[in-house]
């Protein structure tokens, strides 16, 4: 955090690609920040957390954990409406919870800068449900996309993004991998500065209503906003620039390639002793298509470096139709659309396109490995109370029989050995949701795990859902008193907000009541006797069974 | 660090045993050294007791925070089965391993291996394997395994495994460690000053 706070201008620290955005933030003047934490974005939240918790707590500056993703979209666009820079930050599946406002607010736009923080994992080594692209939105919704590659780039382009922001009234989003957010490298400060703006909503229904017939006109002007960023900013943006040797003009080959895989492909020419023309694209919406149609109009080759699915592969094969119809354009044949991309296949595939005979020394030794060491899988730490759950879940209910619905936290570790009780995981919310549809096909008995960030994140609904259609799932909310895989965040059910302050709690109980549940619990599982008998009695109910497992992670003072 | 072209250091390990910190250590200590430097690290589920593996790359310019297969110049590994697991990372014309003798057993695997075993195949892998009993010393010289990490970079730093200078870490250590734990953590570096 001191780093992150440093007042030296022009110093060179060591950051984080999460805390280079905090900085950014903090050199933009923002006055409003919100998120719900997930990994590999937490990091953003957890520094302006501890920086509104700690003696250096910036004057001006609004910070809150909110329920969701949407909500915390909705709140920060509620702040820029009234003027104030804002910005939101969340994984990639949180964009999904946000989506259903996202689309609406980029055809509206913004006031105050507004900046979307997207962290997507490429690899999954911190993410289950699924390895989603989160840049698939700029199509979706027509937002602007910036990528970053480096810490660097991380502050450069946060503040970049709020002067976009601000000047085309729209939000943009800036998105991040997890070896950019999660990869340390030096950054020069710059000034931090203090937000002064007061905030003030000035009505403009105009603006601000999304009813039709308006609708189709905000659309039509929203198709015409990007193009003219395309063409006043992206076009011109040293973002998009020839980061290699030679000019495209003279090369036959050349790379186009954004965010991370900029730099193994760097790294590859590097090791090749290659003097390639590679051009890095900072702007992954608009892209710059004149710029793009000039760097491969003099190529035989050019080799696509991006993670995942090939969308700059597709727009630069259409963009090569106008220019140089007979361009070879080699992407996911060498370049792999599942997991994340690594050096050695980037270097590699430019080996292979440039006809450099390469090969990696220790491919053989590796071929003839004995000793096979299987993988040490995440484990509950030493103590955890869910430990005394899973246990007690299997003492009372048999799992050759009984069904058990999972989620995303650290209960997900239910799945792995010594538990074993996982038989389904999606995203949050949904271990309640699919519950009450087995429930309804089938005669089995079953018990849906959510945890208590979660239950208030997007469990509620669905077990409105499943209490009002009479419906009789068992749920154990696995009450840690915390949101703890990401970093041990506070939640609706702690009386503490993101600025420190005292906040009334919002008990879980009292919400499941409320939800018409008749059959409540609040058990601590260290009382495994009652837990057992519980969890036994609440699967033979007609209606619905909420247990309430509370007991606080051994993080939790 | 006189030759700057670069250097790599993959620190290896389980969950919880301070790989983190190491790796924060080691980047400061090049930054102080006025070298690029980049890292890559994984948190979340990851952080969980299982596998952790982190980047540390320092030279004259270093664009990709990871290092590529056959690319590291040492290895340190906090646990004997972790470290023939960054095997990925080693090459017999370059590699050195420094690796704590200290085997804890992996949940589901059918047999345990020993460090026996895992350093013959390690020979495969690198120009140099030293085998440390680090656990053990930071426990019987230190009273406390934690300080296992610091004392294995102390001995690297000494035997001039690393191209960084000791006070340059110590300067990182003071950086990065907690003030209260620091003269412990200077004790632990330097313990293997006297070896």
């Amino acid at each position: 955090m001191d780093k992150v706070l440093s007042k030296k201008v022009g110093e060179k620290v060591m950051l984080l690609g999460n805390e280079a955005i905090v900085r950014g933030v903090l050199e933009s003047g923002v006055q409003f920040v919100s998120t719900y934490p997930g990994t590999p974005a937490s990091e953003i939240g957890n520094t302006f957390f501890k920086i509104e918790n700690s003696k250096f707590k910036i004057p001006n500056l609004y910070f809150e954990f909110s329920t969701n993703e949407k909500v915390a979209m909705e709140v920060g666009a509620g702040a820029s409406f009234s003027g104030l820079r804002t910005l939101v930050a969340m994984k990639n599946f949180g964009l999904n919870v946000a989506s259903d406002f996202l689309i609406p607010l980029v055809y509206s736009g913004v006031k105050g800068g507004m900046v979307i923080l997207v962290a997507d994992d490429p690899g999954c080594s911190s993410s289950a449900q699924s390895e989603q692209n989160s840049r698939t939105f700029a199509q979706l919704a027509h937002i602007p996309v910036l990528e970053p590659s480096t810490p660097q780039e991380c502050k450069d382009f946060t503040k970049f993004a709020f002067e976009l922001s601000e000047k085309y009234k729209i939000p943009v989003m800036v998105r991040e991998t997890t070896r950019v957010a999660l990869q340390s490298g030096i950054v020069k400060l710059g000034k931090i500065v203090q937000g002064k703006r007061k905030g003030k909503f000035i009505k403009d229904p105009h603006q601000f209503v999304t009813m039709p017939p308006r609708v189709l006109e905000m659309k039509k002007e929203l198709l015409e906003k990007i193009e003219k960023i395309r063409k006043e900013v992206s076009e011109k943006s040293p973002l998009n620039k020839n980061s290699g040797g030679q000019s495209s003009a003279i090369s036959k080959v050349g790379v186009v390639t954004s965010g991370v895989s900029h730099l193994y492909a760097m790294e590859a020419l590097r090791e090749l002793n290659l003097n390639l023309p590679v051009l890095k694209l900072g702007f992954f919406n608009p892209l710059p298509e004149e710029k793009i149609k000039k760097f491969i109009k003099n190529l035989k080759k050019v080799l696509i470096v991006e993670e995942l699915e090939p969308y700059l592969e597709k727009d630069i094969a259409r963009l090569a139709k106008d220019v140089n119809c007979n361009l070879k354009i080699i992407g996911k044949e060498l370049v792999p659309e599942v997991n994340e991309l690594r050096p050695e296949i980037v270097l590699q595939a430019v080996a292979k396109i440039t006809g450099k005979k390469f090969k990696i020394k220790n491919s053989l030794e590796i071929k003839n490995l004995k000793l096979k060491i299987p993988r040490r899988k995440p484990q509950l730490c030493p103590g955890c109370p869910y430990w005394l759950i899973f246990q007690g879940v299997k003492k009372a209910a048999d799992p050759k029989k009984v069904i058990f619905g999972g989620e995303i936290g650290c209960y997900m570790l239910a799945g792995l050995p010594p538990h074993n009780v996982q038989d389904y995981l999606y995203c949050m919310g949904s271990s309640v949701g699919i519950a009450h549809g087995i429930k309804k096909a089938t005669n089995q008995k079953l018990i849906a795990f959510v945890g208590d960030s979660s239950f208030y994140h997007s469990g509620i609904p669905a077990l409105i859902n499943a209490s009002s259609n009479n419906s009789n799932p068992l749920i154990i909310i696995m009450d840690n008193q915390t949101t703890a895989m990401t970093g041990h965040q506070p939640h609706p059910g702690i009386e503490k907000t993101g600025m420190g302050e005292p906040s009334p709690k919002i008990k879980i109980e009292d919400i499941v009541k409320a939800c018409g549940v008749k059959n409540l619990k609040i058990i601590d599982p260290i009382n495994q006797k009652e837990f057992v008998k519980t969890v036994k009695d609440f699967l033979s109910k007609k209606t619905v069974s909420v247990i309430i497992a509370r007991r606080p992670c051994i993080f939790v003072k | 660090m006189k030759n700057k072209k670069e250097f790599n250091i993959i620190l290896a390990g389980i969950g919880g045993q301070g790989i983190i910190t190491l790796t924060q250590v080691l980047a400061e200590a090049a930054l102080i050294e006025k070298l690029d430097v980049k890292t890559s690290e994984l948190h979340g589920l990851s952080q969980r007791g299982g596998s952790v593996e982190t980047h540390v790359r320092f030279g004259k310019e270093i664009h990709s925070p990871l290092i590529r297969q056959g690319g590291a110049s040492l290895i340190i590994s906090l646990e004997a089965q972790e470290a023939l697991k960054a095997y990925y990372y080693g090459t017999k014309t370059k590699t050195q391993f420094l690796v704590n003798d200290f085997i804890k057993p992996i949940l589901d695997a059918k047999k345990s291996f020993s460090s026996k075993g895992i350093s013959r195949e390690l020979k495969k892998f690198s120009k140099k394997t030293i085998f440390i009993p680090a656990s053990k010393i930071a426990k019987e010289k230190l009273g406390n395994e934690v300080l296992t990490g610091i004392y294995l970079l102390g001995y690297a730093v000494f035997k001039k495994l690393i191209p960084l200078k000791p006070n340059s870490i110590l300067k990182a250590i003071k950086k990065v460690v907690p003030e209260k734990y620091f003269e412990l953590n200077k004790k632990a570096f330097e313990l293997a000053k006297k070896l």
